[in-house]
């Protein structure tokens, strides 16, 4: 991957982030757009679908452009590197919790069950159904946001929009052919640990950009990109490691005590 | 369409009607869009965005106030990995025993 990354930007870097990123949110938006078809009929489904894509697609269009050429560079790039290190922060501050086994894991097949059944208590509609519509759009837009705000970021600070925008494109096609192909909700993907490898790139672009805009000087310039990956992944290692090495003397303290009390 | 006694509003009581109208969906609006950008940067990890403030301020200060831009390098990754540490300690440590 290194070697990949040119002179002029991180376009490996960049569309691993944008990708990974997309296509977590996606499988979550899936598994809501699988429950309502299955559920409501698919009909209505895809055109909540299509309005929430429709509605994504026409942000980026709408903000993204305007953003690359009105905005001075070096304050997208502060105010973008600050947004992403806040929000890679949140994924990876979850994705360690998760990997400790402090936070419970992100669990498709419950989140599926529990909207069928949410579905399923809605009373069945004739001709075209708002509920299928709404709860459709709803989770394809909600968690297309997060999609729009990382191709945004990513892309307006790297002026790279288009490759950006295609690997968020990427993403969902991917995701949505599976989906097909397997007709269910995607429980094998290993969304935890592409949530970790997402909030490292993301909390790394943004160290890098928020750097940029308050003048710091990166050796090796773009260079320092992977660099930064490597270190905080190397950080997230050292914290679930301990985390996970405390939880376990926690547990035997407590099974020590439930034995002393025993006897 | 009638007013609170009953009777049809008039065509200047319609207008304040639709004014009041206009200006709750528009609050109301703005009220949501408020509140995502508060569940997207702050939700339930205050401590991110503050640290993120300051850690970002920091680099800022060196680089502008000491001149020192290459230390700015170390010491800006430092205190993200210090500030990432700090809120995955307070969330271990606020777990129910």
């Amino acid at each position: 991957m290194l070697l990949a990354v040119t002179a002029q930007g991180s376009p490996v870097v960049l569309v691993a982030a944008v990708f990974l990123a997309s296509a977590v949110e996606m499988v979550e938006a899936l598994t809501i757009v699988l429950a309502v078809g299955v559920t409501r009929g698919w009909r209505s489904a895809f055109e909540g679908v299509a309005a929430a894509l429709a509605a994504l697609t026409a942000l980026v269009v709408v903000i993204g452009p305007p953003l690359v050429h009105w905005v001075p560079l070096s304050t997208l790039r502060l105010v973008v590197g600050f947004l992403l290190l806040v929000f890679g922060l949140q994924w990876l501050r979850k994705a360690v919790l998760r990997a400790s086994g402090l936070k419970a894991k992100h669990d498709e097949d419950a989140i599926y069950a529990e909207q069928v059944a949410e579905l399923s208590e809605a009373p069945p509609a004739t001709g075209r159904d708002a509920t299928a519509f709404t709860v459709a759009f709803k989770g394809v837009f909600l968690e297309g946001l997060e999609v729009v705000v990382v191709v945004l970021t990513l892309g307006t600070s790297s002026h790279r929009l288009g490759l950006a925008a295609l690997a968020a494109a990427a993403a969902v096609v991917l995701v949505v052919v599976v989906g097909l192909v397997v007709h269910r909700q995607l429980s094998g993907v290993p969304e935890n640990s592409m949530k970790m490898g997402v909030g490292l790139m993301l909390v790394s672009f943004g160290t890098f950009w928020a750097g940029e805009g308050v003048h710091v000087s990166w050796p090796g310039s773009d260079l320092a990109i992977p660099v930064l990956v490597a270190v905080y992944g190397l950080v997230a290692w050292v914290l679930v490691t301990m985390l996970r090495r405390g939880e376990q003397s926690r547990m035997s303290g407590r099974a020590g005590v439930g034995s002393s009390i025993d006897a | 369409m009638p007013d609170d006694t009953g009777m049809p509003a008039t065509g200047s009581g319609q207008r304040a009607d639709e004014t009041g109208a206009n200006h709750v969906v528009r609050s109301r609006w703005l009220r949501a869009f408020g509140r995502f950008w508060w569940d997207f940067l702050i939700g339930d990890t205050p401590e991110l965005f503050i640290g993120a403030v300051v850690v970002v301020g920091a680099a800022a200060l060196l680089c502008t106030v000491t001149g020192a831009r290459h230390a700015a390098a170390f010491v800006l990754p430092a205190l993200v990995a210090g500030l990432l540490s700090l809120s995955v300690w307070r969330a271990s440590r606020s777990r129910p025993d």
